[in-house]
């Protein structure tokens, strides 16, 4: 019998579901009963939903556990690996069971994220053992030029994964065409987007393949120093990223002449971010690496002309990087094979909000939204109400419930007013308000313009505050279009992609639920039962135990009644604070 | 966020002035970043990281060491939202304010903490234990709603659940603080 091998994902999300914990207790007993198995850690595979995962192979096969806290350890080591009898009702899938969870993977195509919970993604044999580093030496082995790596990337169709779709192949060539002594290849890794988490998924599991697609871009464009440009808020992502560089510099793979192509020169650093959204914007991100304000410059000249110190530069998301290397190995056919017309391969989401699986996903181009949120995400949490998803963050907009056989690719879903974004992709059922959550994007746009601009800094915040008074009840006829007329002066004349995308939300959802606003403004009432002040709350006779918890919890006293005896709420005192919904144990607390 | 940071927090008499740090802890820093291109933000960041904030003086000893503009510095430091110019608490609660948190009700949560420690945004209790934070996201967005406390990340929570964290770790402060008395 070959010796088990039991592989914990670790990854931030995995982390938090206490996988920490149950990768330790994988070690003390091992060690407390000296027994004979291997364990190894890898990162995440996207099925957030059943974090702690842990896989198990032996001699018949790979098995996948799912919700493997502390407390199962033991029952699994006694089993599965002392016994060798699995315990199907904890397994996801394997070649004999298959639980309902392992939908998830169906429909699926792994490119980008191949390698993401397969291998430990702090060592670099097990890249290499997995096809890393394979296309760099396709190149130096089959002499490929750069203007063949450029066509390849060209003819492979693939456009910025970032959110703004620009075919990568014409920005390596327009950074190629300007001649300079010095280059710069710079990895943009400043997710920002609330509720997009795909590039902290592919930095902490496979940091090498992102390392490989800049030197082939490095490669391409003629450049010799590269950046990657990192939140701080991605403390596991840095660490990894570190661990990969050293290994890399160790082998020879970045210095001088690397691969045995003479004056290729290649050195890799990272810059971590300090914390602002807005350099998420090239001509941001590079004054920021500068050590400036990260403010955006007017663009002409373009970063491939004029970039970080005033010499060409080339800046490509993380997942955008992260295919390049399959790209160049299997060859750009295999890349268009997948997708539409106009958008080639797969794309990762981050499937989140009230959805029954959340997690990451990768998709060919081309599946349709509702086939992403019912087939691999299992529906809506609760089987309630499906409504509407946001996609593309701060940037995007809300695609309600009856477009949601619009397929996925970046025309698509830009002819419905969102973007296709970085791939946050937030699903919201009947109880969530649009409104509220128009407005909370513009609280956070409104909080990360950098003032430049004057429509961006000053609009934003008057928009801020017409949806804040919507919410509250003071909503005035006519909002709706002053809400329209300055999104598109903010549109209209902002300098860089923040401003011109940041009133998407609230356009889109004014297009999909106009009725909504209307039933804010006129009839200050919230159809999604949301927003508190538009509420009004009551006892529900039946219900109350007469406990007191929501009396004492009341801050303006405007609840009264004896104890052990039906309480009342004293609507003209009530001030909608929602403390008394919280506080009662007994559901006896009714919206409306 | 930013737009409140840019107006610099005037120092009142009531606020306790931190002890003079020792800048001398400052100098590999210096040396290692003084030469180099861009130093203006990772100088910040190491600073941060000594200190858990940047002291007045701590500008100061860039500006003689380095030639750093002060303004330039002090632009910098207030435009991101990483840097702190007055000392936070000892253990900072972050409360992720991402999308998914959102629509999962983390508002609820963090208006509980607050009130359990008499906090807005962005303070320091008065003991110094805690610094309450709100952030955009953490990338844990399937576990939402999410609060960080140091390196520890906690999901799926309630106002209630969150409520019992922050109450250990302050019982834990306080048994701490008896131990060294």
């Amino acid at each position: 019998m070959k010796k088990a091998t039991v592989i914990v994902g670790l990854g931030s999300c995995g982390l938090a579901a206490g996988a920490g914990k149950t990768f330790d207790e994988f070690h003390r007993i091992r060690q407390a009963d000296k027994l004979d198995f291997e364990i190894k850690k890898t990162s995440c595979i996207g099925m957030c939903f059943r974090e702690p995962l842990v896989e198990i192979i032996d001699d018949t096969g790979k098995y996948l556990y799912g919700s493997v806290d502390v407390k199962r350890v033991d029952e699994i080591i006694e089993k599965h690996i002392k016994n060798f009898s699995p315990i199907p009702e904890y397994i996801i899938e394997s070649e004999k069971y298959k639980s309902e969870d392992a939908s998830f993977f169906d429909g699926q195509v792994k490119i980008t994220l191949r390698n993401c919970g397969h291998i430990d993604p702090e060592s670099i044999e097990e890249y290499e053992l997995m096809g890393g580093y394979e296309a760099m030496r396709k190149i130096s082995n089959t002499n490929m030029s750069h203007e063949k790596v450029i066509q390849s990337v060209l003819d492979s169709g693939i456009r910025g994964r970032g959110g703004g779709g620009f075919p990568a192949g014409l920005k390596w060539k327009f950074a190629r065409n300007n001649n300079s002594d010095k280059k710069y290849v710079i990895c943009n890794a400043d997710e920002g987007d609330p509720g997009a988490f795909m590039d902290r998924s592919i930095l902490e599991g496979d940091p090498h393949s992102v390392i490989e697609g800049m030197m082939i871009c490095a490669y391409a464009i003629g450049a010799s120093e590269g950046y990657i440009y990192c939140r701080a808020e991605y403390p596991l992502a840095i660490k990894r990223l570190n661990i990969a560089l050293d290994q890399a510099r160790k082998k020879g793979y970045l210095g001088e002449n690397i691969f045995g192509i003479p004056n290729f020169n290649l050195e890799i650093q990272i810059k971590e971010g300090a914390g602002a959204f807005v350099c998420g914007e090239e001509t941001a991100l590079i004054a920021s690496i500068e050590g400036e304000r990260g403010m955006p410059r007017r663009r002409p000249p373009f970063p491939a002309e004029s970039g970080l110190w005033k010499h060409p530069t080339n800046i490509n998301n993380v997942e955008t990087l992260a295919n390049i290397p399959w790209i160049i190995y299997n060859g750009p056919q295999e890349f268009a094979k997948y997708g539409t017309e106009k958008s080639k391969g797969t794309k990762v989401f981050a499937l989140t909000g009230k959805i029954k699986h959340g997690g990451l996903v990768e998709v060919p181009m081309g599946i349709t939204i509702k086939d992403i949120i019912y087939k691999l995400g299992g529906g809506i949490t609760g089987d309630k109400k499906f409504k509407a998803v946001q996609l593309g963050g701060p940037s995007g907009g809300c695609i309600p419930e009856y477009l949601s056989h619009t397929i996925v690719d970046y025309d698509s879903v830009n002819a419905t007013g969102a973007i296709m974004g970085s791939g946050g992709m937030v699903v919201m059922d009947e109880t969530t308000c649009v409104v509220d959550v128009a407005k909370f994007f513009l609280d956070f746009t409104q909080k990360e313009s950098c003032g430049k601009c004057t429509f961006c800094r000053i609009g934003t915040k008057r928009m801020l505050e017409i949806l804040t008074r919507i919410t509250e009840g003071q909503g005035r006829q006519g909002d709706i279009e002053l809400l329209e007329e300055i999104a598109h002066t903010i549109k209209d004349s902002s300098l860089c992609g923040l401003g011109q995308t940041a009133p998407n939300p609230v356009l889109t959802t004014i297009k999909y639920f106009r009725d909504e606003y209307e039933a804010h403004i006129r009839d200050h009432k919230c159809p999604a039962l949301s927003c508190k002040k538009l509420l009004t709350y009551e006892v529900i006779a039946k219900n109350c135990t007469g406990c007191m918890a929501c009396a004492k919890g009341c801050p303006v006293d405007a609840i009264e009644g004896e104890k052990k005896q039906v309480h009342h709420i004293l609507q003209d005192v009530c001030i909608q604070c929602g403390v008394c919904f919280t506080k009662c144990k007994f559901k006896a607390i009714r919206l409306s | 966020m930013r737009i409140k940071r840019i107006i610099p927090e005037p120092i009142t008499d009531s606020d306790p002035m931190p002890e003079t740090p020792d800048l001398a802890l400052m100098n590999p820093l210096i040396e290692k970043y003084k030469t180099r291109k861009g130093n203006l933000i990772p100088l910040l960041q190491g600073t941060q990281e000594i200190y858990g904030y940047i002291p007045r003086e701590a500008f100061l000893k860039l500006n003689h060491e380095t030639g750093l503009k002060l303004n330039e510095m002090y632009g910098v430091a207030t435009f991101y939202a990483q840097f702190r110019l007055k000392p936070a608490g000892k253990h900072i609660i972050k409360m992720c304010h991402g999308t998914a948190c959102h629509v999962q009700g983390v508002t609820a949560i963090t208006d509980e903490l607050s009130d359990l420690l008499n906090l807005k945004d962005g303070e320091t209790t008065e003991d110094r234990i805690f610094t309450l934070e709100t952030v955009a996201c953490l990338g844990c967005c399937s576990l939402a709603p999410v609060m960080m406390i140091e390196e520890e990340t906690y999901g799926k929570l309630t106002p209630k659940e969150a409520s019992k964290i922050v109450k250990e770790i302050r019982r834990n402060e306080k048994l701490l603080e008896n131990e060294e008395n």
